[in-house]
């Protein structure tokens, strides 16, 4: 077991400190919320906090994430051993397809339903609309598990004499189950914290009434009350899913298997299947880019003013979208090495720690840093280099899942090798383990930047002022009702985000045995 | 097992030391080093009424102007935050309570009296400390394929009463929607307004949206019947959509009817800001002849408020409507209207 040796080896001083640091600057957010917290006295805020309207929309919150959670793992999985472990037809083709809907921002996809349906609203809007645009979170990291998993178990089940079901439920699902629930994590922690796409389909939560209660009414403190609720429901899902994930412990997909796993025939079920497929990516994807294609061609005329043409914010959206992801990719690869490699107890709460930022609201985030950089560095204020702060600090753990996955992945013997010709500790960091993780870092970059790409709400507070992003263009023209004129930012947000998707897309399809394979 | 992959690796550090460089250089980019004065405007109005009056402010006076977009209350949130730090110079809002909140922070400078009498001292800061500069009117937007003149309601009250089950759209998050709570509230007693909310909260259960610009759109498409928006969110989509699209119309209530609101929209200097006198003449601007001629012209279909300038769009005229008699203080910071949404369980 090569993961008891690991777990006795001495935490590098630099890694360690390195990682306490990411922590802290992570839980700066909850630092502020805390203090504005402070000046709302008790009665004001639980005259806010207890009445009825707060149950229905904890009651939204929680329906829409177990649901949108529960068919999103459906979906995810279905799809993932469809395209790696069945025959289906065109799977190469519907591989690159269905990690797509992951670039088109949530709220284009609403904007889009809406625009043109305006009856797919509230609740059953809501479920549709994030569906479609989350279950790539679930898909992703399951297909590259269910690629990179012995399929020896799975042989040795069905020769026991499981049936072909029974084999998938108690072997195959068992042996992803760990990273299902990463997937599942990430997709409700993103409801959480989702509020554009909401707010245009009409369905209220929890995070939507912060944002309504910051835009409605001047009180930040007792917005900033509410949202402590939500990093309470953050933590429940965070415990949730850790409790899940250590009882799934013996499961843990092995990734070093030498061979490919055979793939099932689906037989009467072939064409079936790629219906479903077909289907799903219609609703994901062909929808929202047939009406921004639609918009733009019925006219982009409009009696408001461009204030940066798409080029322009096109330019500043993937300066500091790509600054932003190199950030953090770089923020989670400590914290990734640090809990991996030392697995104790206090290492996983700091791990766990920097989860809370993704529930977030990012308005929060912004007027949190808005208070740390006024008070200790004023001369960032409103540069670039803040707002780029911001979204590597709201999008850390989306960085940090891709770089754990792939730090796990790193034999850590190879380190030893290197280390053992005499190589220095960080000359074997940059020759050997960088290039290791290197596709890891460069998925995480990725998830990173597509996320970035489409931020909203800290972006109006952090931009540096006359300067415009694709998404504060976008949601100028549509808060004018100029669809038209809107359209061509959403497919610019579109365009830039399909290379990201497809690169993504990419490094969870590579085979991780594929060097053995070509040997 | 992952092939080494060096130069990828070497790629990914290499471009993210150039990102994190560029993103440096931009960053000092944006002070600006020339002698130039640059003013910083936070902005809550409308983009397209602001674009136009800092074009022609910049044309005339060469001073620089950069504005910076959002909900007018998170931007009051924002200066709040930032306190005497903040860079802004100026903040031009759609409402007046944002100011007067901001009035009451002590965070605002004197607007010379030259500027406050370009306009009647009923739409400015009743402390001095911000200019009225354009006002808009309650009205009734509803569906005329749904709904004839005859059946449209003359006072707001009659909002609540369930025969508009299903039929009435609000925004109780718009901040266009307080001045009619506080006027109700002001009028009939705090008991009444909340009724009342409560009554159209009911109403509206289907329709609940978050702004007037979609209230209007919805009713146009059908899917309600009737609103109370702004009159000004009612012309700009018919600019937008082009007449031939609209199945919607406003109507007026009742005189002096308590929903029957005049907003004003104005702006103020910032008690930090280093460049008063530059600052000073952007306020002066607005309200002169020139820049309220702008105003009376453009596509925000606002009624100007200064230099004697009246609307130049086929509107009501100003002069002839024949609001609620509530004042800029009667409105104060919205707070008491945030109270009663509360209470209604509508926020």
């Amino acid at each position: 077991m090569p993961g008891v040796v690991r777990a006795r080896r001495r935490i590098p001083r630099a890694v360690l400190i390195a990682s306490c640091l990411v922590a802290v600057l992570l839980l700066l957010p909850l630092a502020f919320l805390l203090l504005e917290a402070r000046q709302v006295g008790w009665t004001e805020l639980s005259a806010l906090l207890f009445r009825r309207v707060t149950a229905t929309l904890l009651w939204n919150m929680v329906q829409l994430a177990v649901v949108v959670t529960a068919l999103a793992a459906v979906i995810g999985t279905g799809a993932a051993w469809c395209v790696e472990r069945s025959d289906l037809p065109g799977r190469r083709l519907l591989a690159m397809l269905l990690v797509l809907p992951l670039a088109i921002p949530d709220f284009v996809v609403a904007f889009g339903w809406v625009s043109v349906l305006p009856a797919v609203s509230g609740y059953g809007g809501a479920v549709l609309v994030m569906t479609a645009g989350l279950y790539p979170l679930v898909y992703l990291p399951v297909a590259a598990s269910l690629r990179g998993a012995d399929p020896s178990q799975e042989e040795t089940a069905r020769t026991l004499g499981l049936g072909p079901w029974r084999a998938f439920w108690h072997v195959t699902l068992r042996q992803t189950r760990p990273t299902i629930l990463a997937g599942c994590l990430l997709v409700s922690l993103a409801l959480l914290a989702e509020y554009g796409a909401f707010e245009i389909l009409g369905y209220q939560t929890f995070t939507t009434e912060i944002f309504t209660e910051f835009q409605a009414a001047i009180n930040a403190p007792a917005a900033c009350a509410l949202s402590l609720v939500v990093v309470l429901i953050g933590l429940v899902v965070l415990a949730g899913e850790g409790a899940l994930r250590d009882r799934g412990r013996v499961a843990r997909a092995a990734h070093n298997s030498s061979r490919a796993a055979p793939r099932h025939r689906l037989g009467r079920w072939r064409w079936p299947a790629v219906g479903a497929l077909g289907s799903l990516i219609a609703v994901a994807l062909g929808m929202p880019i047939g009406v921004i294609v639609y918009w733009m061609v019925r006219g982009g005329s409009s009696t408001l003013p461009q204030s940066a043409s798409v080029a322009n914010a096109a330019g500043h959206t993937v300066l500091y979208s790509a600054a932003a992801a190199a950030v953090a990719t770089a923020l989670a690869m400590p914290v990734a090495l640090l809990a991996v490699r030392s697995p104790i107890r206090a290492v996983r709460l700091l791990e766990r720690s920097t989860y809370i930022v993704q529930g977030l609201p990012g308005l929060v985030i912004a007027l949190a840093l808005v208070f740390f950089a006024l008070h200790y560095l004023p001369f960032v204020y409103q540069t670039s280099g803040l707002l780029i702060g911001a979204y590597a600090i709201l999008f850390f753990p989306l960085a940090y899942v891709a770089v754990r996955a792939s730090v796990m992945q790193a034999p850590v013997a190879l380190e030893e090798v290197a280390r053992s010709l005499g190589r220095r500790p960080l000359a074997v960091r940059l020759r050997v383990t960088l290039p290791l993780i290197a596709p890891g870092l460069a998925a995480a970059f990725c998830l990173v930047f597509l996320s970035a790409v489409t931020e909203l709400t800290a972006t109006l507070i952090l931009v540096p002022t006359g300067v415009q992003t694709l998404a504060t263009q976008f949601w100028a023209f549509t808060g004018n009702v100029s669809y038209g004129a809107a359209a061509p930012y959403a497919a610019a947000m579109v365009a830039i985000s399909v290379v990201p998707g497809i690169l993504l897309g990419r490094w969870f399809d590579r085979r991780p045995t594929r060097s053995a394979e070509l040997s | 097992m992952a092939r080494p992959t060096g130069a990828t690796g070497k790629w990914l550090m290499g471009t993210a030391l150039a990102s994190i460089l560029m993103a440096a250089l931009s960053g000092c980019g944006a002070s600006p080093g020339s002698s130039r004065t640059t003013l910083i405007l936070y902005n809550g109005q409308h983009p397209q009424t602001t674009d136009s009056l800092v074009t022609a402010f910049e044309h005339q006076t060469g001073i620089q102007v950069e504005v910076r977009s959002n909900d007018e209350d998170v931007l009051a949130d924002q200066i709040k935050e930032e306190g005497t730090a903040s860079p802004a110079d100026l903040i031009y809002t759609e409402n007046s309570p944002a100011l007067e909140y901001l009035q009451s922070t002590k965070l605002l400078a004197r607007v010379p009296q030259s500027t406050l009498s370009r306009v009647p001292a009923k739409y400015n800061s009743p402390a001095s400390d911000w200019v009225g500069v354009s006002a808009r009117v309650s009205v009734l937007v509803y569906n005329t394929t749904l709904l004839k003149p005859s059946q449209l309601p003359t006072s707001v009250l009659a909002l609540a009463d369930p025969k508009w089950r299903g039929l009435l759209a609000i925004a109780p998050g718009e901040t266009d929607f307080q001045p009619i709570i506080t006027s109700i509230a002001r009028t009939y007693g705090k008991t009444t307004a909340l009724k009342w909310l409560e009554g159209v909260g009911a109403n509206a259960q289907q329709n609940r949206y978050p702004d007037n610009e979609t209230i209007t759109a919805r009713v146009n498409s059908g899917q309600a019947a009737i609103g109370i928006i702004n009159q000004y969110y009612w012309y700009r989509l018919r600019a937008e959509i082009g007449s031939s699209q609209m199945r919607s119309a406003i109507s007026y209530l009742a005189p002096r009817n308590p929903g029957y609101v005049v907003d004003v929209s104005g702006a103020a200097v910032l008690k930090s800001s280093r460049h008063q006198a530059a600052a000073d003449r952007f306020l002066a601007f607005l309200v002169s002849r020139q820049g309220q001629e702008i105003l009376a012209h453009s596509d925000s279909f606002e009624y100007p408020l200064g230099s004697g300038v009246v609307t130049a769009r086929a509107l009501r005229p100003f002069a002839s409507l024949q609001p609620a008699p509530l004042t800029i203080a009667d409105l104060g910071d919205g707070a008491e209207a945030v109270a009663l949404l509360h209470q209604s369980q509508l926020l």
